[in-house]
């Protein structure tokens, strides 16, 4: 037996198989949304001429607008990283910085979407809803919970990239040492692709 | 010290590549809201979940580096894959031939 | 596997770590895998005593046809109760939480998990999931009574404490995500030198596609109880019949976690028969590629059959026949191992220690458990006894008499390493005589009952079922006393046991070339494979001077 480690002599930093933790994390995100795709899938297979027109009730603008907010998004962050292979601390906080910046305009937008839908009285048990055939109920129902689910992950997307931030000021995060950036943004891009699905599904199958 | 660098040492992803792709994915988005505006019957949704998937994959291969990981990560994303597709397509046994 | 490791004296064992917390708080906030592994361990009996309880109150229920010692709601809450907790809290995380975490590291030659951060994290949820559990029993508004599978519409309309037992079995799902998700990261990236996939003990197979299942199939169950908790909360129409939704929908979801969940719970403990077997029979085991591969078939097909709970629904003709086929291939893996087991011991020279007549009660009880599934898995017998004690018999052998039994084996022969006592043999022996024997005396009249037509979860029950019911009844006596001997007995061991040598079994995985207890950070240098798992050519030598 020959020795090839000795305890406490260096701590052996491992970068892929920190990303490959995080993005098994990803996959099970994935298929926590791909539960709700499969009830998505299946009612508007039971109702599709409901879901049409429910869907006809949303505002394509609107939903065209927070995607191409949230590519952005995914563009800027995706840029702090090779900001910060570089070297270039600022860049790299200003370009994380404006991914925050872009996720509360997508949830402004997204707040100012539900409270209309409110106004007009589209909402759980609201009279205005459950005068409606079943299969609108269904798919406003699940228009509320997908995409509240989707802004929940939103939040923690933005709660995490605030630390990166904290960490990139700090220098904990640094140009030989940003794997936890890359974990942030990898959650991000999720957050991205997730409403890569729910948009067409949502708005765009009227 | 010089092996342990090499470990470290990653893809860099020029800005240009990633704005490029960031093009593409506006681009896409367009034409998937152009083609909702076109009747395209039965079509509506699958065109939609293609050009989706056209534009995760982009996001995944470029701005989430999977084309730069090691060959093990594209495997472990195709089984997440496979087993939904499974999920989805063994449940519409069920629904498909009421 | 490795000529004997040469940890010094000096290093102390992980009892003796310096923590930077004291007493208690030095273990709750340890990141080392072996105290997290044995917490989980207290935490598994624990909560295993308290559903054993109920089992036992409940077979006391049904010693006689009519009111025997509670109400119609206090049984239902005993049979939803006994449920969640024997399957979230005890025989999902029994094998991947409590010995996955302790063997893992030590079985593939790492000085800990690849999170260990994250590891202390899942602990923590587990504890949270397992503690809101407990309290929703004690909420005003009454404990859960739905069955521990939540079926819509009743759990939407039920108004005992759903919300809580809902929302705890999400959080336990999470927990068990971030587990899996570890393991298959420590697999891949830390595996010692020398250990190549086909080295790695069969535990570790198991460990690994279990691991997969816990991460692409916990997140569906995760969501689904979810969405149950949010349409509770706000009346949001998705599995709600009178807004349109299907409550069938909700089923195939919860059956396509819980489905994979049977063989998160049940191919671990394979891995470990597989792991035992050989070592006192002192031989290599049969197969070995065919056991690993067949771990992964028995994760890829065991997520593709979830339907066959649901053959009564009204499901079309077409899924019916599908799930019913995917079930009977599923059978084949299992087959394979249960081949290979016999095979490993045919010839051997067999020492008849107690945690291989754990392994052989495991052999007979699940083959038992899957054959009887077989016939659930058969359209026609499935639709004469779907609902009665049938299920509820072979679910047993299957969880208990496979799992339950084989976790007892594992506690018993992974003693000596997790505490560096041996336990004292005798009151074992009698242990599991007496819960053999009474586990059979419980289950088997069950299966009899079942296919004469006794349903499950009822309260009262025809006189002709007296009998049966009685036998029953009086096995679980007898189990329980057994099983009490066995605990009693580990921990009179704690104290009176004799101190355990690095491998009192003469076995030829990593755990054995360290100390018992293994010192903190495990192994002193990181060991150099060069031998399989099973290769006893040059271990038989030093057990002979251990003894």
């Amino acid at each position: 037996m020959t020795s090839k480690a000795v305890a406490g002599e260096h701590k052996h930093r491992d970068d892929v198989g920190s990303r490959m933790g995080l993005w098994l994390f990803l996959f099970s995100e994935l298929i926590l949304f791909g539960g709700m795709f499969i009830i998505y899938a299946v009612y508007r297979f039971m109702h599709a001429e409901e879901f049409r027109l429910a869907a006809a009730e949303l505002d394509p603008f609107i939903g065209t607008i927070n995607t191409m907010i949230l590519l952005t998004s995914s563009l800027t962050v995706a840029m702090s990283i090779t900001a910060i292979q570089q070297g270039k601390k600022y860049l790299s906080m200003a370009l994380a910085s404006t991914t925050l910046v872009l996720a509360v305009v997508f949830l402004v937008n997204k707040y100012f979407e539900w409270s209309h839908k409110i106004s007009i009285g589209i909402y759980p048990q609201s009279p205005e809803l459950m005068n409606k055939p079943q299969g609108e109920i269904l798919y406003f129902g699940l228009y509320y919970v997908m995409t509240g689910l989707h802004a929940i992950h939103v939040i923690i997307g933005m709660a995490v990239l605030g630390f990166m931030l904290v960490f990139i000021a700090k220098g904990s995060i640094n140009r030989g040492s940003f794997v936890k950036l890359e974990a942030g943004a990898l959650y991000w891009h999720l957050v991205d692709i997730i409403w890569i699905f729910l948009f067409p599904l949502f708005y765009l199958i009227h | 010290m010089t092996q342990h660098e090499e470990e470290h040492k990653q893809h860099r992803v020029p800005y240009g590549e990633y704005i490029l792709i960031w093009l593409g994915l506006l681009a896409l988005t367009c034409l998937t809201v152009a083609l909702a505006g076109i009747d395209l019957g039965r079509w509506v949704i699958i065109t939609a979940l293609i050009i989706a998937s056209v534009k995760s994959l982009l996001v995944m291969n470029v701005f989430m580096h999977l084309k730069y990981e090691d060959r093990m990560f594209r495997l472990f994303a195709l089984v997440a894959l496979v087993t939904f597709i499974i999920f989805i397509s063994l449940t519409f046994f069920d629904y498909a031939f009421h | 596997m490795t000529t004997a490791a040469t940890v010094a004296d000096t290093v102390p064992d992980f009892y003796h770590e310096k923590t930077r917390f004291k007493g208690i708080f030095g273990w709750i906030f340890s990141t080392d895998h072996k105290r997290i592994g044995l917490l989980y361990l207290f935490a598994v009996i624990t909560f295993f005593l308290v559903g054993m309880i109920l089992g036992v109150l409940m077979r006391l229920e049904m010693l006689t046809p009519e009111n025997t010692i509670v109400t119609p709601q206090t049984y239902n809450t005993f049979f939803t109760l006994h449920g969640i907790i024997m399957i979230f809290l005890v025989v999902i995380p029994a094998f991947p939480a409590v010995f996955g975490n302790f063997l893992l590291p030590l079985m593939i030659g790492a000085k800990d998990v690849f999170f260990p951060r994250l590891n202390l994290l899942s602990w923590w949820l587990f504890i949270a999931g397992g503690t809101l559990a407990l309290v929703s029993i004690f909420l005003p508004g009454g404990a859960a009574d739905t069955g521990w599978t939540f079926y819509v519409p009743y759990s939407i309309r039920s108004n005992t404490n759903i919300i809580p037992a809902l929302m705890a079995a999400f959080i336990l799902g999470f927990s068990s995500i971030l587990t899996g998700l570890n393991f298959i990261t420590t697999i891949h990236r830390m595996r010692a030198p020398g250990m190549t996939w086909f080295k790695m003990p069969l535990f570790v197979w198991s460990l690994y596609s279990t691991a997969w299942v816990q991460i692409l199939a916990t997140p569906i169950i995760g969501i689904t109880l979810l969405l149950v908790v949010i349409e509770r909360l706000f009346g949001v129409g998705i599995f709600d019949p009178t807004l349109g939704g299907d409550p069938v929908l909700y089923q195939h979801l919860f059956w396509m976690y819980s489905h994979p969940a049977v063989y998160i719970i049940i191919l671990p403990a394979m891995g470990v028969v597989s792991d035992i077997i050989p070592v006192f029979a002192r031989r290599t085991i049969f197969g070995y590629k065919f056991i690993a591969y067949s771990s992964i078939a028995i994760a890829a097909v065991g997520s593709l059959v979830w339907a066959h709970h649901m053959f009564t629904v009204g499901m079309s003709n077409t899924g019916m026949f599908i799930f019913s086929l995917l079930t009977f291939i599923v059978a084949i893996p299992s087959a394979i191992k249960v081949f290979n087991w016999v095979a490993t011991l045919y010839k051997g020279s067999i020492q008849l220690e107690v945690p291989l007549l754990f392994m052989l009660a495991f052999i007979m009880q699940f083959s038992i458990g899957g054959l009887t599934g077989l016939m659930l898995g058969a359209l026609s017998v499935n639709i004469h006894v779907t609902d009665t004690y049938f299920v509820v018999g072979h679910f047993h052998y299957v969880m208990f008499g496979g799992t339950g039994f084989a976790l007892f084996g594992a506690l018993y022969y992974w003693f000596p390493k997790m505490f560096g006592r041996m336990y004292i043999k005798r009151p074992a022996f009698i242990g599991w005589l007496l819960m053999t024997v009474g586990f059979n005396i419980l289950y088997f009249p069950m299966l009899i009952l079942g296919y004469m037509g006794m349903p499950r979860r009822y309260y009262h029950y025809l006189p002709q079922f007296e009998t049966l019911h009685r036998i029953a009844t009086v096995g679980s006596w007898i189990m329980v006393i057994g099983i009490i001997i066995l605990i009693v007995n580990l921990i009179v061991s704690l104290k009176k046991g004799k101190k355990a040598p690095a491998n009192p079994w003469g076995a030829a995985t990593l755990e054995w070339t360290v100390s018992s207890p293994p010192p903190t950070e495990n192994f002193h240098e990181i060991p150099v494979v060069t031998t399989g798992p099973y290769d006893y050519s040059n271990i038989t030598q030093s057990v002979e001077e251990t003894r």
